[in-house]
């Protein structure tokens, strides 16, 4: 087995354990998600009536919206927990080590992602008994999983960039606020194309978080609509991709060996 | 001097500091302001199509219908906000010191409700001068709007002394998440995006129970002109501010037993 996958798997099952080990991570991701969508479900529902809504349930359009959610909370999550490695010095002694840098970002996500892949499954079995329909089907469901692991990922990135910039966890902490203005200026709460403000209109076809949440949504209410997931998933992997390496430009300053 | 001279004086200096910490420290006025405005952009900028569901029968624009939520909405979390500080100072002891240096402590509490009223009177004045410029239509006279901030300000008391309540009780900054969640499922199980009979499901429930729905429901008659629901709206504030302040007072008599 490679030195590097062995320190991946080491940092790996390190972060899946803290995570689960911490309630504080695990239940408000849960949680406030599902509680947003009740609210909205009960409280958008009139907007289904609006000509051109693509669909009758409000509930079902809403429901990609938590997905996302559960990304927001991957980059406090993940950036927090490597945050505290910076702070507490656990990162200086695995400097000291010959340590992977690569290992440790992939390691560091491990449990940020499994957290995202759980919470997808509560998501899902909670709309679905809630009334809410998922017209991709079963397919459609470990796609809808694949999605999720992509956008927590993602998000859990800007995370781990964020850490590595601040090092501090209370900075880090200070971004959620700042992705949820990412999540209300997009098309969370209606269709792009049936925003009445120019100026919104622009701004949530300009964010990306749009064309993560349509992916998402396309599963629950078209079925399969391979360009909205070609963006989502496009989306997603970008993002994903360009945090990833500016964190490896940011590790290769932390983990200056001595 | 007085006792009542005394008690003024003590309350003014604790407001006169809270409000300088606030308005000096980045940190807590950058949030105070830029949230009520986001909520304001967010929903009245990305949900006015909903005014053209069926039955969606408000007399006036969606942006004035969305302004009396946020504005509500920051008058409460600015009470809050002013309860995290009371939390911050007794954590630190201050309080303690300024418990030795009062001799009637109703007046810190009067001095937080002076800063809380003041830090929502700016906020008003920022999200009210916003809303006209983006073209938000007022159809109340002078008398209606003037009961709608009467009815923030009843709601900012309030709210404030929810977190008092809490933070005399803990006196430290742990109790965040106590004072202000509460606070913010009280205002989303209203009719925040439709009105009430358009709601649906068990929040349609919810919001008929919900106090603060006939403060909405009536904060939105003033700014349309067409006045619902005054009496019980008023009634419901004051009850809420009423019994909320019989809370914080038992929160202070609390911490005076505990020696601040």
């Amino acid at each position: 087995m490679s030195p590097v996958w062995l320190q991946t798997r080491e940092l790996a099952r390190r972060s899946l354990v803290r995570t689960l080990r911490q309630p504080a991570q695990v239940v408000p991701t849960i949680t406030f998600p599902l509680f947003l969508l009740a609210i909205n479900a009960g409280g958008l529902d009139a907007a289904t009536g609006i000509p051109g809504f693509p669909t009758d349930s409000y509930l079902t359009f809403a429901l990609a919206v938590p997905f996302i959610q559960s990304g927001i909370f991957a980059v406090s999550n993940g950036g927090a927990d490597l945050a505290r490695d910076i702070e507490t010095g656990f990162l200086d002694r695995l400097a000291l080590t010959p340590m992977s840098g690569a290992a440790l970002i992939t390691g560091q996500l491990a449990g940020v992602v499994a957290l995202g892949l759980l919470n997808a499954v509560v998501y899902l079995g909670v709309g679905l008994a809630a009334g809410a329909t998922l017209e991709a089907g079963v397919a459609g469901a470990l796609v809808l999983f694949a999605l999720s692991l992509v956008i927590v990922f993602a998000f859990g990135c800007v995370g781990v960039y964020a850490a590595f910039r601040f090092g501090d966890g209370e900075a880090v902490q200070g971004l959620f606020p700042v992705m949820f203005v990412f999540l209300f200026l997009s098309s969370m709460a209606l269709p792009r194309d049936l925003i009445e403000q120019e100026w919104f209109r622009t701004v949530a076809t300009l964010n990306p978080v749009s064309y993560l949440i349509e992916g998402v949504r396309s599963l629950f209410i078209v079925g399969f609509d391979g360009r909205a997931l070609a963006l989502a998933f496009g989306c997603g992997m970008a993002i994903g991709m360009a945090f990833l390496a500016l964190s490896v430009g940011r590790l290769r300053t932390r983990l200056v060996r001595t | 001097m007085s006792g009542f001279a005394r008690t003024r004086s003590i309350a003014f200096a604790v407001a006169w500091r809270n409000l300088h910490n606030f308005f000096t420290n980045p940190v807590l006025i950058v949030p105070a302001l830029l949230f009520p405005l986001f909520f304001f952009t967010a929903f009245a900028g990305g949900l006015s199509r909903v005014a053209s569901a069926p039955g969606f029968d408000f007399a006036g624009d969606y942006t004035a219908f969305q302004f009396v939520f946020v504005l509500l909405q920051a008058s409460a979390f600015g009470g809050v906000f002013t309860g995290f500080a009371l939390a911050r100072d007794f954590e630190s002891g201050f309080g303690r010191r300024m418990m030795l240096s009062a001799p009637n402590r109703v007046g810190i509490l009067g001095g937080y409700a002076i800063a809380a009223f003041a830090r929502a009177v700016f906020i008003w004045v920022l999200l009210t001068a916003i809303a006209l410029a983006v073209g938000m239509g007022v159809g109340g006279n002078a008398v209606d709007m003037l009961g709608l901030y009467a009815l923030a300000g009843m709601i900012n008391f309030a709210a404030l002394m929810w977190a008092a309540g809490i933070a005399l009780r803990i006196r430290s900054i742990q109790a965040g998440p106590l004072m202000q969640t509460p606070v913010f499922l009280i205002i989303f199980l209203a009719p925040v995006y439709v009105p009430i009979d358009l709601l649906s499901g068990w929040v349609e429930s919810a919001a008929r129970v919900n106090p603060l729905t006939a403060v909405i429901e009536a904060g939105r008659g003033f700014i349309s002109g067409a006045e619902t629901e005054v009496l019980l709206a008023f009634g419901a504030a004051a009850g809420l501010a009423l019994l909320l302040a019989v809370w914080a007072f038992t929160g202070l008599r609390r911490a005076e037993a505990a020696g601040g």
